[in-house]
């Protein structure tokens, strides 16, 4: 479909230490369609980062991308030459990061690092690039921006040097901007302004959004699409309202009910048991199936793929699939669902 | 019912020097804490709330006397514990316990769990020598671990394990008082929810204390009895869980609980979104220190500090330190620019 900006199938990307091959992204699919935000959710160590700076091939030199395909306007990014990948990063797609002092550089003025890759990519003069950077800061809503221009990033504060580093990431007009994390380091004050901007400059240019985050709170409130990540692989992959009220995978329900929430009272709170596996030591079968309450032995012997249902929603559990050998009623951490192996389509929740 | 006052510090002020010029003289402060009184009973949680630079560590550090308070008293238990010499500060802190952040930084990388344990009951004199290794089986079994774990050393386990370790650190001197500070916000949510729960059970069973410092208000709610907004060094308001979380009275309290994203996409999203950044607490703002950016400043809020009081409508023990919390809930007081919207 023309209107999927972004579509990644079953990307794989691995390092290589002195232990051995790390796969630390195994089997990710999802697609981001044109103007809208898709968010990667998932805890540390699920590979939700190495997913988005595979998507820019900006990995550390022991990495490398073994699998699958990511196609950007119909273009397989993965074909792409060296030089082509510098005509896409920080020009058609950009990214943010989560600590902006380290990705900022500490010896440059902010106005000659948003002005490089302006005059990089739109070949505009330095005088040219200078005015347009100052545009940009006000643009991000930092006050007085032309003494702003000639300050230095210590100089600033969290808040403001987020706001400049998305001064950057928006200065050739990105069709795509990837964030990772970018409100994690900052307090909730700060964090309302800054998914408040990132939401309006959204609307106002049609820029597409990946939204990296643990925070379900966040993913709420600014995603429409949701791609769930577990030890290197989407679990699940649905539209936001159905992600939050019908989660199908197991380690989501998990995830959801592990919530301590500000806006309502919750009596005891029920955790997944256990911890994230090792990524040199996968289990074999199911990733979570050490974690599951429901997991069977099928789970624990065989990987399940990432199943497609009729409304674009995927899920990668046994439970959904035709082979599930379980009891047809599921409870998962309290909720119920009903196993597809049994004949029925629907999925109740009580 | 009278409930037992196990801490009480009142008129707490920590300023830290900042030195300069050519002779290192001190040229100012940074008053990180300025003048906070609160209460904590035996067997209940009170949280500190507030973003970065509010003072709320600084208030726990104080507390224990790991950073000497500038000025204020401190009774724990009867005992005045600023006065201290060091000596009896040390065998008072038996009672008082802290788990911080990052437990891998606070933990000895070169000693195994059983010596951490070990090292924390010789200094308090807990047991005699023979009988703390069944003890630290114990400890460690009681925060969810396993007795062949005992021997290994701090970069062997997860994040959560660790904070664990941290956990019957604290416990191993039987305590009546810890102060968790940020001691979950490091942790993953599911990770995150089973610390929680331990830290609930052990209360229970032991009858502990917590002074709870986060940021992360739905930690707070879960977890708390009572809560303290801090704010550039003050309280600005203190008050039972319900009171403030749904009865929220000083305009920082509720900008603070409307700019949580809520995990609901269906959820009514209406954010009052403050102007600016927290000011230096070198030299914070004259009166009212939230007047710079509360959506309700007036004149008398640039001069006049206000008082940590109860206002009408307030539940006993609910106070708000604000002087136009009537005149803001009857809609007499309009906000100048409540809602600032970015473009959208």
């Amino acid at each position: 479909m023309e209107t999927d900006l972004l579509k990644v199938e079953d990307l794989r990307t691995s390092f290589y230490t002195d232990e051995g091959e790390v796969k630390a992204v195994d089997g990710v699919s999802f697609i981001l369609p044109k103007g809208k935000t898709l968010g990667i959710v998932g805890e540390s160590g699920s590979g939700k980062s190495i997913t988005a700076l595979s998507i820019l091939n900006l990995l550390a030199s022991n990495g490398k991308i073994v699998g699958g395909e990511i196609n950007f306007k119909g273009k397989n990014l993965l074909s792409f030459s060296d030089k082509e990948m510098r005509e896409i990063r920080g020009n058609a797609i950009s990214m943010i990061f989560q600590e902006p002092m380290t990705s900022l550089n500490p010896v440059f003025t902010v106005g000659q690092q948003i002005s490089e890759s302006i005059i990089k990519h739109q070949k505009l003069s330095k005088k040219e690039a200078n005015i347009r950077s100052i545009e940009l800061l006000k643009l991000v809503g930092i006050p007085s921006p032309d003494k702003r221009v000639k300050q230095y990033p210590y100089e600033l504060s969290g808040g403001m040097r987020q706001r400049v580093m998305i001064a950057i990431a928006l200065a050739c007009n990105p069709e795509m901007l990837i964030a990772d994390e970018p409100t994690t380091a900052l307090d909730v004050t700060i964090q309302a302004q800054i998914l408040g901007l990132i939401r309006g400059l959204q609307t106002r240019f049609g820029m597409s959004v990946i939204m990296i985050t643990h925070d379900l709170g966040v993913v709420a409130e600014t995603c429409d699409f949701v791609a769930v990540m577990y030890a290197g692989q989407v679990v699940e992959y649905s539209d936001i309202f159905t992600l939050f009220e019908e989660p199908k995978h197991p380690y989501t329900i998990g995830l959801m009910n592990s919530l301590p929430r500000h806006d309502v009272e919750i009596e005891k709170l029920e955790p997944i048991r256990g911890n994230v596996p090792n990524p040199k030591e996968m289990p074999t079968g199911c990733r979570f199936s050490p974690r599951c309450p429901a997991a069977t032995d099928l789970c624990r012997r065989e990987m399940p793929e990432l199943l497609k249902d009729d409304d674009g929603n995927d899920v990668r559990c046994w439970i959904y699939s035709e082979k599930w050998e379980g009891e047809a009623e599921v409870t998962v951490y309290g909720e119920k669902r009903i196993a597809k192996g049994h004949g029925s389509e629907t999925i109740l929740s009580d | 019912m009278v409930k037992k006052e196990l801490l009480k510090v009142t008129g707490l002020k920590q300023y830290f020097p900042i030195k300069g010029g050519l002779m290192g003289r001190t040229v100012n402060h940074v008053k990180a804490v300025d003048d906070i009184s609160f209460t904590i009973h035996e067997g209940e949680t009170v949280s500190i709330v507030g973003e970065s630079g509010c003072g709320k560590s600084t208030t726990g550090r104080a507390i224990l006397r790991l950073e000497e308070p500038t000025e204020g008293s401190v009774v724990f238990n009867g005992d005045e514990l600023t006065t201290l010499s060091k000596r009896e500060m040390r065998t008072h802190r038996k009672d008082l316990q802290i788990i911080f952040q990052d437990p891998y930084a606070s933990i000895n990388p070169r000693q195994t769990v059983a010596d951490v344990l070990d090292e924390a009951m010789t200094i308090q004199k807990i047991l005699p020598a023979k009988q703390r290794r069944k003890r630290i089986i114990e400890l460690l079994e009681t925060v969810g671990l396993n007795e062949y774990q005992a021997d290994r050393y701090p970069h062997e386990f997860s994040g959560g394990q660790r904070q664990r370790i941290g956990i019957a650190r604290a416990l191993s001197v039987d305590p009546k008082l810890i102060i968790c500070d940020e001691a979950v916000s490091a942790l993953d949510v599911s990770i995150q929810a089973q610390v929680l729960n331990l830290l609930e059970e052990l209360q229970e069973e032991f009858n502990l204390t917590y002074l709870f410092i986060s940021h992360d208000l739905g930690v707070v709610r879960h977890i708390s009895d009572r809560v303290i907004v801090m704010y550039l060094g003050k309280i600005v308001e203190i008050g039972d869980k319900y009171s403030i979380f749904e009865n929220a009275k000083h305009p920082y309290t509720k900008a603070l609980l409307s700019a949580i994203p809520v995990p609901d996409p269906k959820a009514v999203k209406k954010h009052i979104v403050l102007k600016g950044d927290v000011p230096s607490p070198i030299d914070p703002p004259a009166g009212c220190r939230f007047h710079t950016r509360c959506p309700f400043a007036q004149d008398k809020c640039k001069v006049d500090v206000p008082e940590l009081i109860v206002h009408e409508g307030m539940r006993e023990g609910h106070q708000a330190a604000c002087h136009f919390v009537e005149e803001i809930e009857n809609g007499t007081l309009q906000a100048a620019e409540f809602e600032e919207t970015f473009f959208g």
